[in-house]
């Protein structure tokens, strides 16, 4: 591996100052455009009642009020099912659909891009990605019908298991691991490592950015779901937020206040890992050199 | 050539004697895979060639619903026509915004790129965003845009952007391109990551002198594998579209003006219990991306 100069990280060559002015004005203003809905979600939650039905609508607050949340706490205390257990469902689906299809997606890249011996690794990889082109809506019913004879429905399995089959990680991550050297690979097995440590201990570590994003894009989709949950599951003890969300907002404008603030709540979990995440993808620069 | 040939005379179940460890560690994804993917592909393909409405079993017909899709449907061909302007637009227009944005925030400092990542990748993190737009391009003296105008005296009655069909598809690729820093965006940025500082400062040495320069001998050659993925998301994607359409202008549209292939599929599939037909779309559909991804893959292999 090719060592890295001693240059101060930060400073970057073949810049000019006044490109870099431009350059952050540009994106300060069209950040400012796209993060509009994002702002307007933090207002809303904070509205009082006759705020939220001004019309023509009003972007500001004027008397900001936190009555949405306590009526929000009042409405799910009335729950039949109890709230702690639908975020319970929806952490529990969610963080073991996101590790899990990381596994599952990382073992079976890592071959596909890396063990150049075997023979059908081309014909597998582009089963799997021709199968990204399928309409995800049509699948609903012959899963339902696979599920079924499974006995998975109704189960946590369902809205698990499905989630890990996912193709667009193993894409990803192999797209990562394309870009390893071999040789660095080969060192390792010299010194005797097996291939689930090799896997473990030297690919997984070198393409952090790109597991971090997809952890990130994983628990976006998961967190957010409304599909699986309102297709294959029927007991409302195993279901999750995210339906509780789709019953509150949909249930009229009496609630309109309580669904901004739980909207809001909503989304604070995958800002929360977009923000982690994005700041480890990108200290991961400090240590870099995965490449000869 | 007769390695090539060899190669091909190998089962597959020689290929798994001799490389145990490689299928071993594929065996748990490619089990789920076949289970929730291949199996209920395969199952939507022949159902296909039946009718099928959800309640009763489905009836074998042929090719009924391909040769009714054909042609006896004038909106699918509507639908067609409109998911290909879209693409057409959209397409290259996000892929490039992707890869341009997720670029230009590279050279920001790790902080504030942080925060800029999170404030363009918005309207992909937050789940209801359309709705904003619904109040900008509202029809009525109300919407944002009709009251500024009114305001400006520039118009006199309120313009109805989400049901004016020569409007409608135009709002509807405005508010795409809006939406276009997604997934690929993401994993550009984590490309950009991933290239070893030292190329630069090789290519610094070597002569690289602008931004421009550094970013066409250095940059795009490293991010070939990421590029290739961002452009297969990007053209499957384009092609599904339905979200937006179906919540600013609905489904259907006004005169269709806003229909595409997907949401075609959708109105079979949900509104009249018509899975068969449905699928048949997806089936067409499929293939029609597959063709596309293939022509657009040999074009960029052959600009290398």
């Amino acid at each position: 591996m090719r060592r890295i100069s001693r240059r101060p990280r930060n400073v970057k060559i073949n810049r000019s100052v006044a490109g870099n002015v431009v350059l952050f004005l540009f994106l300060a203003l069209v950040g400012a455009f796209t993060a509009l809905p994002l702002v307007y979600q933090i207002l809303t939650a904070f509205k009082p009642l006759d705020e939220l039905f001004l019309y023509p609508p009003r972007f500001y607050i004027v008397n900001p009020t936190l009555k949405n949340f306590t009526d929000l706490s009042s409405v799910l205390g009335d729950s039949y099912v109890p709230f702690a257990r639908y975020a319970f469902n929806s952490v529990v689906t969610t963080v073991i659909a996101s590790v899990g299809h990381l596994a599952v997606s990382a073992m079976a890249a890592y071959p596909l891009a890396k063990h150049h011996t075997v023979k059908y690794r081309g014909a597998i990889f582009s089963v799997i990605i021709y199968s990204l082109m399928f309409s995800t809506y049509v699948l609903g019913i012959p899963r339902f019908l696979v599920m079924s004879k499974m006995g998975m429905l109704d189960t946590y399995w369902a809205l698990i298991l499905p989630a890990m089959a996912g193709t667009l990680g193993l894409y990803l991550l192999k797209c990562f691991m394309d870009q390893m050297p071999d040789s660095m690979l080969e060192a390792a097995r010299i010194d005797g490592a097996g291939e689930f440590r090799i896997l473990w201990s030297i690919v997984m570590p070198s393409i952090k950015p790109a597991w971090l994003t997809l952890v990130m894009l994983l628990v976006k989709d998961l967190w957010n779901d409304t599909n699986s949950p309102t297709l294959y599951i029927f007991n409302d003890s195993i279901k999750t937020m995210s339906v509780l969300m789709n019953y509150i907002t949909t249930s009229g404008s009496v609630r309109a206040g309580v669904g901004a603030a739980f909207s809001l709540i909503m989304l604070a979990p995958p800002v929360i890992i977009f923000v982690l995440s994005q700041s480890k993808v990108i200290e991961t620069m400090k240590s870099a050199g995965i490449k000869e | 050539m007769s390695a090539k040939a060899k190669k091909q005379r190998i089962g597959l179940i020689a290929d798994i004697r001799n490389n145990k460890i490689s299928y071993l560690l594929m065996t748990p994804y490619l089990l789920l895979f076949i289970i929730f993917i291949i199996i209920p592909v395969v199952i939507s393909v022949i159902m296909s060639f039946t009718y099928y409405n959800i309640i009763q079993p489905p009836r074998f017909i042929g090719w009924e619903n391909y040769r009714k899709l054909f042609f006896d449907d004038d909106v699918f061909m509507i639908s067609v026509k409109n998911t290909l302007v879209f693409s057409v637009i959209t397409g290259p227009l996000s892929y490039v915004a992707c890869f341009l944005f997720a670029w230009l925030l590279n050279d920001l400092n790790p902080k504030v790129r942080s925060v800029m990542t999170l404030l363009l990748y918005v309207p992909s993190l937050s789940s209801n965003v359309l709705y904003i737009w619904k109040y900008i391009f509202s029809g009525d003296s109300y919407g944002l845009i009709n009251g500024w105008l009114l305001k400006l005296g520039l118009i006199d009655t309120p313009l109805l952007f989400l049901k004016d069909p020569t409007m409608m598809l135009g709002v509807i690729i405005f508010v795409q391109l809006w939406m276009s820093l997604g997934t690929s965006f993401l994993t550009f940025i984590a490309g950009l990551q991933s290239i070893d500082r030292s190329h630069y400062e090789s290519g610094a040495i070597d002569g690289i002198r602008n931004r421009w320069q550094e970013l066409w001998y250095i940059t795009l050659p490293e991010m070939k594998p990421q590029l290739m993925f961002g452009a297969i998301l990007q053209i499957t994607s384009t092609f599904a579209v339905s979200d937006i359409s179906a919540n600013l202008a609905g489904n259907p549209s006004p005169l269709y003006a806003a229909h595409t292939v997907s949401l075609h599929m959708m109105d079979y599939g949900t509104t009249r219990y018509e899975m068969g037909y449905a699928l048949a779309i997806a089936v067409v559909l499929f293939l029609f991306t597959l063709v596309v991804t293939k022509i657009i893959m040999r074009l960029l292999q052959e600009k290398d």
